[in-house]
């Protein structure tokens, strides 16, 4: 309990010290950044985006740095982001909890499935070494592992996609159908997803089975597997209960860490297959010097990165009693 | 009353899953393991290692047999391969295990699962990480009564608390983590756990080497008590001649993967008939005998993967004939005792 309550402590600090810094950083800016940035659209901004602008990097106004670091606190907590610039009138919110949406559907979705199933691909090759399994895989996902994996959604999209025409890969929905809990809109959504999903699981699975191929291997070697194998346990119990309890510990951090960068991580496939996420939004932004959807989307991304940490430090505690005293 | 033969046991309807204290000591006789020229080999990029070569021995029903010898003679291996617990790259090359009557070589996990446990348990060398760590104490005394059928929660509760209190240790330590353990409360959970169903034979590898003298006295007595309270048998690996010599009923001395000698173990310190077991006898200090100079045994032991020559021993033996440098001598028997060594050719029976 006091290991959690410390992470706990840790977490809100760092949060607090990014929510500071992303505060901070245009205040810190010489002369007026908004007038500056609004200088690259040459005139095409109204000028209520600037004063939104110079109201969010604390230019040409008279409160203090302390009302306004309180009331960007108040504004990041009720998730008031401005307004954005290269969809105006849009707000940065609105655009952002779509995004996340989207995000977390296709890449959280895949992440975590990567996980589970390389996982259970590594437990079951290791306790079959040699084996089938064992042999095919490691060398299959050794490659697909290596292949940059814009470079396999363009593939994929030139043979599924363009050729054959089995399935749709631009954005994450057909503009012809209405948005809604229809069964036609989430078959709709589920085939717009098949191809960027089967992408990133295909080139990050691979990581994933020789990870814990390489942990169970060695945790199988462990006397307390032998002694399981002496108490007479069953082969499932002594594979998972056993060998694999022990050697999925040191892989939850790098779970957490790819759960984290799952807002940012996937920016390419979205901007390959056109799907509306935080990557393609976030490229979006930098390309349209959209200040505030780039300043909100980066601490979105800091914030996923925490919280994921802060998740497998509970998992870690949760599954390793050792952990847990360790205070 | 328990039968004495293994078609007996077979035969008894419904025998109980635990065996409480009530219906021990179990009157059991006749032989429980006989070990024929098991071979044991390490399969490695570098070639293999006979790590166990041709050892014969066997077991009575509740005896106490100690293994000795020095480190890397292939004890271990040898008690794993009783045990069949060889993974690879170790792998048996010859010879039988027959437990009441029953090869285990060859048989496969499932079919071994019977056997495991209830008749045959294991105290490892390090219970340091012999017990997982992620589990309680508790958490895997169950594991090991469930795995054997065992379903009542009540049941095994009540036999884990009583089995802890054997060894001397709070039953309140069912919840604690292997983590949450000193060195010697760890050994002696294990000890625990390998007599939840107080099985026939129960084989120790160094179980008292992670302590201190005292607490190895301590815990050695214990382990002597419960052996004479419940009868089963013991194959006990150490380094100690002390503990050898008060504990064991008969001793085994291992040299290169081979029985240099067995016997009885009054008979091997009184008269040590191969030449490396009188140099373990003198390798140590005789508490109450007269003060005598340690010579020990001079050299080291040879690397079992290239085995060349004749009897291994012999580049560090004190009494080497001329025969020894080419030829292997066989196990001769003297007087109840069997022998490696071409000195008692003359005496074969
Ligand atoms: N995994 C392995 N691969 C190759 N050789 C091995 C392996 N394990 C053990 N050996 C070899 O087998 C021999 C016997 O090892 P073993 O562990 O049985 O010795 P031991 O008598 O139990 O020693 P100790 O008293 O130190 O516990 C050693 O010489 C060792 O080099
Ligand atoms: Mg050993």
């Amino acid at each position: 309990m006091r290991f959690v309550l410390r992470r706990l402590g840790f977490f809100l600090l760092t949060l607090w010290a990014a929510l500071t810094l992303n505060f901070a950083l245009p205040r810190l800016m010489p002369g007026n950044p908004a007038v500056a940035m609004i200088a690259k659209f040459k005139g095409g901004v109204s000028p209520q985006a600037l004063h939104t602008l110079e109201v969010q990097f604390g230019v040409n106004t008279r409160h203090s740095v302390i009302s306004q670091y309180f009331s960007y606190l108040k504004d990041v907590a009720t998730g008031n982001f401005g307004t954005s610039l290269s969809e105006y009138p849009a707000s940065v919110g609105h655009i952002i909890m779509q995004a996340i949406f989207w995000t977390l559907g296709l890449v959280g979705l895949t992440t975590v499935l990567a996980f589970i199933f390389g996982t259970l691909i590594g437990i079951v090759g290791a306790w079959r070494r040699g084996g089938v399994l064992d042999s095919v895989m490691p060398p299959v996902f050794v490659i697909t592992s290596v292949v940059p994996y814009f470079w396999l959604g363009l593939v994929l999209i030139l043979i599924f996609g363009v050729k054959l025409h089995w399935l749709p890969y631009i954005n994450s929905y057909s503009y012809t159908d209405t948005p809604g809990f229809t069964l036609s809109f989430i078959w709709d959504v589920i085939q717009h997803a098949i191809l960027p999903a089967f992408t990133l699981l295909i080139t990050t699975i691979g990581t994933w089975i020789l990870t814990m191929r390489n942990t169970m291997i060695t945790t199988l070697a462990d006397d307390y597997v032998r002694m399981a194998r002496a108490k007479g346990l069953s082969s499932r119990r002594i594979m998972f209960d056993y060998a694999a309890r022990n050697a999925i510990l040191p892989n939850l951090t790098g779970f957490a860490m790819s759960l984290g960068f799952v807002l940012g991580g996937a920016i390419l496939v979205e901007y390959v297959f056109n799907y509306q996420g935080v990557g393609f939004w976030l490229l979006a932004a930098v390309n349209n010097d959209d200040y505030p959807l780039m300043q909100a989307l980066f601490l979105l991304i800091t914030v996923a990165v925490l919280v994921a940490i802060l998740l497998s430090d509970i998992a870690t505690a949760i599954l390793d009693p050792r952990t847990r005293d360790a205070g | 009353m328990q039968p004495a033969s293994p078609s007996g046991r077979q035969q008894k309807s419904a025998p109980p899953l635990v065996r409480t204290q009530e219906d021990a000591p179990r009157q059991r006789t006749g032989t429980v393991l006989d070990v024929r020229d098991l071979s044991v080999e390490y399969v490695t990029e570098g070639g293999s290692v006979l790590a166990v070569d041709q050892v014969n021995f066997s077991l009575d029903s509740g005896e106490f047999v100690a293994v000795v010898g020095e480190s890397g003679c292939g004890k271990s291996t040898m008690l794993f391969a009783v045990a069949q617990l060889l993974a690879p790259p170790a792998r048996v090359t010859s010879g039988s295990v027959m437990f009441r009557g029953r090869n285990l070589v060859g048989l496969t996990d499932k079919s071994l699962i019977a056997i495991r446990w209830k008749d045959l348990s294991v105290v490892m060398q390090s219970a340091m990480n012999a017990l997982n760590p992620v589990k309680s104490i508790g958490a895997q005394f169950k594991d090991a009564m469930r795995a054997h059928g065992v379903r009542s929660n009540a049941e095994i509760g009540d036999r884990s608390a009583e089995v802890l209190k054997m060894v001397g240790i709070d039953p309140v330590h069912l919840k604690s983590y292997p983590h949450q353990l000193s060195g010697g409360m760890r050994q002696r959970s294990m000890i625990a756990m390998a007599l939840l169903f107080t099985p026939e034979l129960v084989i120790m590898d160094e179980p008292t080497s992670a302590l201190d003298v005292v607490a190895q006295r301590s815990l050695m007595v214990q382990i002597k008590e419960l052996q004479e309270q419940f009868g089963f048998a013991v194959i006990f690996v150490t380094h100690d001649m002390s503990l050898v010599s008060h504990f064991s009923d008969r001793l085994m001395v291992m040299y290169a993967g081979q029985v240099a000698e067995v016997g009885a173990t009054r008979q091997l310190f009184d008269s040590p008939r191969h030449p490396y077991t009188e140099g373990l006898m003198e390798a140590f200090p005789s508490i109450r005998g007269p003060k005598v100079p340690l010579t020990g045994i001079g050299g080291s032991p040879p690397n079992l993967a290239k085995r060349v020559g004749g009897c291994w021993f012999a580049p560090r033996c004190a009494k080497v004939l001329d025969r020894c440098a080419t030829e292997r001598p066989p196990l001769y028997q003297v007087e109840g005792t069997q022998v490696r060594c071409f000195r008692h050719d003359g005496n074969v029976a």
